[in-house]
């Protein structure tokens, strides 16, 4: 269980990122958040694994106060949050395995680590989670040369490689082509409904929204203005949540 | 308003002359053209080839203070050169008239008179023309006459043999050497060092680095309690390490032994894996290992170090020839030694400081939050009181003025009242960006580092280590650290934030998002920045013999001083040539790199 209470967050220069959110997420659950750019979605996001710090409220997972944390119990709560980056965030001069291997840097030995050098087991299982994700035969190529989705799916093994309770997507569809959305999407549902890993994940589309969330909450400027199930987002709500110019589309 | 701009235009230029004194009257002086004529004769005329010459000395005989009578005078022999004198008598300060014939074509030497003492007396010089003959009015010396015939003398000169270096180029070409070297050396120590400066000197990676007033105080008090123990600890171990040399095996044994003891103490201690936090008894355990393994390793590490200079003086007396590769090994078992002690009591500070840290962390939790601000009030105060008696410490060591007063007791109490003003504007749980007070510490000492020239650092250098290259090598080396840890600090703060971001959310620790998330992204700007210092310190090692820093800039500087402008031209020559070859040469390296 995954609990989000009064959380705030104010940037530096008093933008109101965040106001006020609290909501719950049970485990397994496969949770979307939408409102427009801007809306506080990936603040949100980071503040749940504390990349962002929250300027008030609480998060509290499986009984523990994640806002408490100090730094080096903070490394420990993120090594079991994978998380999914809207621009994939791989780091493009390295190799594909490195790029995957990076997911288990909380887990090994820091001095050997640093060296570059994994332990057999971790090797293996970054192969295996390439493959799962339908791209083993480009483990020893440079990231950079992957395409967008194939980039994607580095970054989805690569937050496995966690052994994630929870995975954070943040638009991890919003900059690839809209027919591989699906594709991706289908890894996080499979990484949630498999793995019963509970997954928050940010999203444009709302017709993705329609075909995989258990459960939307919707973002206004920071204020939490939707909760519910998807169906339950009629003309009226939509208006409310994208504001009184927006139309569907999709 | 352009007009006030030509105006104000036509006046700072017009102080610009009367300040640089323009003075274009001397550059048409009759003078100074005819020295720098000669001046640049000379320089094109670099004096780096010579032949093997071969003297002509053609003499013919005159009588001063013509005789009664006959003259006899043998007839002079025609087969080879030889010259005619006229008239073959003369008076004192007569002037005669010489002649001569079959001479090398198009050369030019002295004509002396040789007296019978033999001390020769140049009278002037003689060019020949095309065909070997040349013709001269000389004036004879003011000597008493004498019957006996005496000799005016004519030297030529002619290239025998191939062309071979002149010492000139023979010492220029072993400065040549010297100065690419110090560049290499300079350029690779400068930038072993930067590197690691340079991530301090970078916001993006400063800037989170965040810790509450209370672990700053503690591990500015640890960190020299930490320096101390270190010192400590190495100095025992170096005279540990000693008694254990005294026999070259035991001495090869630790070598080997060692590393691998403390290999197998730090596989046990630091797992591969860890999926729970282990107990309090097996941390313990652990710490108390680890310090083992590094008491260990530190000792195998002097061992190392005296086994390589051992084995290093060996080599350098059975190579001969290639002996200075004997004294390489030598020096670096001599570095290595050097910097042990100085890199434990840094680590060692390092550790005891982010160990007291870590365990006020968890004490912290358990007071009352008014023993919290206590607690962080006489932290902070007493951090306060030694960074400040520090720096008088600092102060009085330059200055040396011997008044504790001043240098010790008031700078502890204003620090001490620092610490507590700095506790009580920053909240309790507040944190203070510690990282960005470093940045701009580094940022602070590079900026003046590079401010000052290497050429006046090499001043400094020179008293340290002697005139020589070395010295140059320390101010280049220096000077390149300062320089490279800003352009690449740079690049730091010019990197995507998108992989650091993700290798943190994986809960990778500040080490590790440097290795895997910023490394990646810098090398090929590192390398870049590199080649171009490499080329930077080529130019400068030129001329930073000038400065007392060797090679050949030393050479240099001389001959100009000797007004040697033909040596002088060669050593300019060859700058030219290096200079222009090494950035050719890192030009095309950097292409295929990038």
């Amino acid at each position: 269980m995954l609990k989000v209470e009064n959380l705030t967050k104010i940037y530096e220069g008093g933008v109101l990122a965040l106001d006020d959110v609290s909501f719950e997420v049970p485990d397994g659950q496969f949770l979307v958040i939408i409102g427009l750019s801007g809306s506080g979605k990936s603040t949100l996001l980071r503040c749940i694994n504390r990349l962002i710090e929250p300027t008030a409220g609480r998060i509290i997972w499986d009984g523990e106060d994640i806002t408490a944390a100090t730094q080096e119990e903070m490394r420990l709560i993120r090594r079991r949050i994978g998380m999914v980056f809207q621009n994939f965030n791989l780091v493009h001069r390295s190799s594909v395995l490195t790029n995957v291997l990076t997911g288990r840097l909380g887990y090994v030995n820091p001095a050997m680590s640093l060296l570059n050098r994994f332990p057999k087991s971790d090797v293996d299982k970054a192969l295996k989670q390439l493959a799962r994700v339908g791209i083993e035969g480009k483990a020893y190529q440079r990231a950079d040369e992957l395409s967008g989705g194939q980039q994607q799916r580095v970054g989805i093994a690569r937050a496995l490689m966690q052994d994630p309770k929870m995975i954070l997507a943040d638009e991890p569809v919003a900059s690839l082509d809209p027919v591989l959305a699906h594709s991706i999407m289908q890894y996080l549902e499979q990484i949630n409904q498999e793995d019963k890993a509970t997954v928050l994940c940010s999203l444009h589309f709302l017709d993705l929204v329609h075909r995989y969330a258990d459960r939307v909450i919707a973002l206004n400027e920071g204020k939490l203005v939707f909760e519910g199930h998807p169906r339950q987002i009629d003309d009226a709500k939509f208006k409310e949540i994208y504001g009184k110019d927006a139309e569907r589309v999709g | 308003m352009v007009g006030l701009a030509v105006l104000a235009g036509l006046f700072i230029y017009a102080y610009g002359f009367q300040v640089t004194k323009v003075d274009l009257e001397e550059t048409r002086s009759e003078r100074r053209q005819t020295q720098l004529v000669r001046i640049l004769r000379a320089l094109a005329r670099p004096d780096i080839l010579e032949y093997e010459k071969e003297e002509f000395l053609v003499d013919a005989p005159i009588i001063v203070g013509c005789p009664e009578g006959e003259l006899n005078l043998p007839e002079p022999d025609t087969s080879g050169p030889f010259m005619t004198v006229d008239p073959p008598c003369a008076d004192p300060k007569a002037q005669v008239r010489v002649e001569g014939f079959n001479f090398e074509p198009n050369t030019r030497g002295p004509i002396n008179f040789i007296p019978l003492s033999q001390v020769t007396l140049q009278l002037g010089n003689i060019v020949t023309d095309e065909f070997g003959h040349f013709e001269t009015v000389v004036q004879l010396p003011n000597r008493s006459p004498v019957p006996e015939p005496q000799h005016i003398q004519v030297i030529t000169r002619r290239n025998v043999g191939a062309p071979r270096f002149t010492k000139t180029a023979h010492d220029t070409w072993d400065k040549i050497i010297e100065t690419v070297f110090m560049a290499l050396l300079a350029t690779t120590i400068g930038t072993a060092l930067a590197i690691p400066v340079s991530f301090f000197a970078a916001r993006n990676l400063m800037k989170d680095v965040r810790s509450s007033v209370a672990s700053i105080s503690l591990s500015v008090l640890a960190w020299p309690l930490g320096i101390w123990l270190g010192m400590m600890a190495a100095r025992q171990l170096h005279v540990l390490s000693q008694s254990l040399t005294t026999s070259t095996w035991l001495n090869v044994a630790g070598v080997v032994l060692l590393p691998l003891l403390a290999w197998w103490i730090v596989r046990w201690a630091v797992p591969a894996t860890e999926e729970s936090r282990p107990s309090f008894t097996l941390r313990m355990a652990r710490v108390a290992g680890l310090l083992l393994a590094a008491w260990v390793a530190i000792l195998s590490l002097y061992l190392l170090s005296s086994l390589t200079l051992a084995l290093g003086n060996t080599l350098a007396l059975r190579l001969g020839g290639f002996g200075f590769l004997g004294a390489f090994v030598a020096g670096l078992g001599d570095i290595l030694g050097m910097i042990i002690a100085t890199v434990v009591a840094l680590a060692t500070g390092g550790v005891i400081s982010g160990f007291v840290g870590r365990v006020w962390r968890t004490l912290d939790r358990s007071l009352s939050p008014a023993a919290q601000q206590l607690a962080n009030y006489i932290l902070a105060a007493l951090a306060g009181a030694l960074l400040f008696a520090i720096l008088g410490a600092m102060v009085d060591w330059f200055y040396q003025i011997h008044d504790a007063m001043r240098t010790l007791i008031v700078p502890a109490i204003l620090g001490a009242l620092f610490g507590i003003g700095l506790a009580f504007w920053v909240r309790k749980d507040d944190q203070v960006t510690s990282g960005l007070a470093v940045y701009y510490v580094a940022r602070t000492i590079l900026n003046a580092l590079r401010s000052i020239e290497p050429l006046i650092m090499v001043i400094v250098f020179a008293v340290w280590v002697g005139i020589g290259p070395f010295a140059g090598v320390l101010a280049l080396a220096l000077h390149t650290i300062a320089a490279l840890a800003k352009l690449y600090s740079e690049q730091v703060e010019s990197i995507l934030p998108g992989p650091l971001e993700a290798v943190r959310a994986a809960g990778a620790n500040r080490l590790q998002t440097i290795v895997y998330a910023v490394i990646p992204q810098i090398v090929p700007p590192y390398i870049a920045f590199t080649m171009y210092r490499w080329d930077i310190n080529v130019r400068m090692s030129t001329i930073i013999g000038f400065a007392g820093g060797g090679g050949i800039g030393f050479l240099l500087q001389q001959n100009i001083n000797l007004l040697n402008y033909r040596a002088a031209s060669a050593q300019m020559v060859a700058i030219a040539i290096v200079v222009a070859s090494m950035d050719y040469i890192s030009a095309r390296l950097r292409e295929r790199i990038i």
